[in-house]
């Protein structure tokens, strides 16, 4: 099980797993040095109108932008175009002003992203690092398999929300649907309403914190034990995106893997003749 | 993948042809082989026994295996012509809409099923629609393309459905393009995303008591059988909810009677809906970029959960 630490104003995860997991903090920019990495400039603004533009179209002038060293991009009437906003992994303020489609930021490594309106389904699918905050609701399979940062949604979410998550943090301010968890293998899930039935259905490991009503756990999803630690990551992670547990922090239920189906190194069934 | 489309106007008409072709283009990446639309308008005098029917003799691609195909269609449109006679039924008007395929208002008073049948019983004869509000064209091509084949650009109304279609297991044709009209029942038209698992024992239970299909389209099936609950007593939304149990797979569908429009997402809620809901307009669709076709500025919208059910009056 994981072990949290404090350190300073960064937070970090030891997992006893063969990886450790480092959670991005918007002052550890030091962190996403690269060799690849583009030199920006946050001061240097810029805005990107999509109004009739395809989304590769957009997210070319989005890349070629930041070869220039703007660091502080606003794209204007996204218009809810999918896959929006993908594949960036650099530092990056990247501001947009109203709804994505589908899969929109996925793929991402660095950038600290706002949408002001809502997402479609598979937003921030496999994110790294970095931060994404969106203001109203979000869709389905809403931060699938991601493996660092931040994804924050300030409304409600789909179903199926961080299904094979990897890692990073998910928040999300209102209710999320079915399935949240599904396959979930590391990383934290705060959901501060209610949660649909069979939540963390299947989960290997990671923490689901739910502030609502739960319909129901899903297989080898069981309650745990809060700790003070935790309740203080919590605390602080919220303050960081303005959100409020309901019924305070304290009182968030913690569901975790039971376990019962826990099957990581255990052998192929070809492997297993072998050793017999 | 498929894209599915809705919209109703609470309290008044509007240029509902207009409006869901722009949603349907929008879906277009979701499937480009064929594209349906079921609209509801008012298309009789107020006549009680006032009927519109749209029904096809033939598919498009018929019309190039041959100089004999005209000949057969147009024997085919005269033999529905003699049958709806024989029958007693009194055409009011007809239109062509393509070669192949005709609007006809008419008036009758007997049983609507066996005159359907006996039509039907017309070799390449497919009743699309029969309704007092309902009209349900489909046909090969986008939104765009049977749009202007049609001339659906200024259909006025109160609520409509329609289907962008990716042909995955069955043909390109339009018998199996969506949405379907739950024959025989008056005015009932629903498109469909996602897959029945239990198609065949529910189909064969509704063929046990007398229903046909013409596809074997899952879709087909949701209709007839909202259709059918309704028709033992059960209101639309009664039967949209036993739906949710009674069938299997993973399914978001949109239905519509005359005054109604309905949505309902099964419990894995695997396949897509965007829904936007004002005081007097609600639109709902596989994709948000659909919706905003219709509302360029920034909306609320949100997703409908598992298990959900809704249903809008006209």
């Amino acid at each position: 099980m994981a072990e949290l630490t404090s350190t300073g104003s960064m937070h970090a995860e030891k997992l006893t797993g063969r990886t450790q997991q480092i959670f991005f903090s918007a002052v550890e920019s030091d962190r996403l040095a690269s060799p690849h990495a583009i030199d920006v400039d946050f001061d240097k603004l810029v805005d990107i109108d999509a109004e009739g533009r395809s989304a590769r179209e957009v997210n070319q002038e989005i890349a070629a932008r930041m070869r220039e060293g703007y660091g502080t991009i606003t794209v204007l009437n996204p218009g809810a175009k999918h896959s929006l906003g993908v594949g960036i992994l650099n530092r990056l303020r990247l501001i947009f002003k109203g709804s994505l489609g589908y899969f929109g930021c996925g793929l991402s490594d660095g950038p600290n992203i706002q949408i002001s309106g809502r997402v479609g389904w598979s937003c921030a699918e496999n994110m790294m690092s970095g931060t994404i905050v969106i203001q109203k609701n979000a869709g389905s399979t809403f931060g699938a398999a991601i493996r660092g940062g931040d994804l924050v949604c300030k409304g409600d979410v789909g179903s199926r929300t961080g299904i094979d998550m990897k890692g990073g943090t998910i928040i999300v301010g209102g209710r999320t649907g079915a399935f949240s968890g599904f396959m979930m293998q590391r990383g934290r899930m705060i959901v501060l309403g209610d949660a649909g039935p069979n939540l963390g259905d299947s989960m290997y490991d990671g923490i689901i914190y739910v502030g609502g009503k739960i319909a129901g756990l899903g297989v080898d999803a069981v309650d745990a034990e809060m700790t003070e630690l935790e309740c203080n990551w919590i605390k602080r992670k919220l303050d960081q995106y303005g959100l409020e547990a309901p019924n305070g922090v304290e009182n968030l239920r913690k569901i975790e893997s039971g376990k019962q189906l826990w099957n990581y190194d255990s052998l192929e069934p070809t492997e297993k003749k072998l050793v017999l | 993948m498929c894209g599915i489309a809705g919209l109703i106007h609470r309290g008044n008409t509007a240029n509902i042809g207009s409006e869901l072709l722009s949603m349907l283009q929008s879906l277009k990446h979701r499937g480009p082989d064929s594209t349906g639309l079921a609209m509801y308008g008012s298309v009789s005098d107020g006549s009680e026994n006032e009927y519109v029917m749209r029904y096809k003799v033939a598919e498009g691609a018929d019309l190039a295996t041959g100089f004999k195909i005209h000949d057969e269609i147009a024997d085919r449109f005269n033999l529905v012509r003699n049958r709806l006679a024989e029958y007693d039924a009194v055409v009011v008007s007809v239109d062509d809409a393509t070669p192949y395929a005709r609007r006809c208002r008419f008036r009758y008073s007997g049983d609507l099923k066996r005159l359907a049948d006996y039509l039907e019983d017309i070799e390449g004869v497919e009743i699309l629609s029969i309704g007092k509000a309902l009209e349900l064209i489909k046909d090969l091509g986008d939104a765009i393309t049977v749009g202007d084949q049609y001339r659906l650009n200024h259909f006025e109304g109160t609520h409509a459905i329609g289907h962008t279609r990716m042909a995955t297991e069955s043909d390109v044709d339009i018998r199996s393009a969506h949405p379907y009209w739950a024959y025989p029942f008056l005015d009932v038209a629903v498109v469909h995303n996602g897959q029945l698992t239990n198609y065949w024992n529910s189909r064969r239970a509704l063929e046990r008591r007398g229903h046909r299909f013409m596809s074997n389209c899952d879709s087909e099936l949701i209709a007839v059988y909202l259709a059918d609950a309704m028709n033992r007593g059960d209101d639309l939304e009664e039967s949209m909810n036993r739906s949710l149990s009674e069938l299997d797979g993973v399914f978001t569908y949109v239905v519509a009677t005359d005054d109604k429009l309905g949505m309902a997402k099964d419990y894995m809620a695997a396949k897509p809906m965007v829904l936007y809901e004002s005081d007097d307009f609600v639109a709902l669709a596989s994709e948000e970029v659909a919706i905003r076709s219709v509302f360029p500025h920034e909306i609320e919208t949100i997703d409908p959960y598992e298990g959900e059910v809704r249903v809008w009056q006209s």
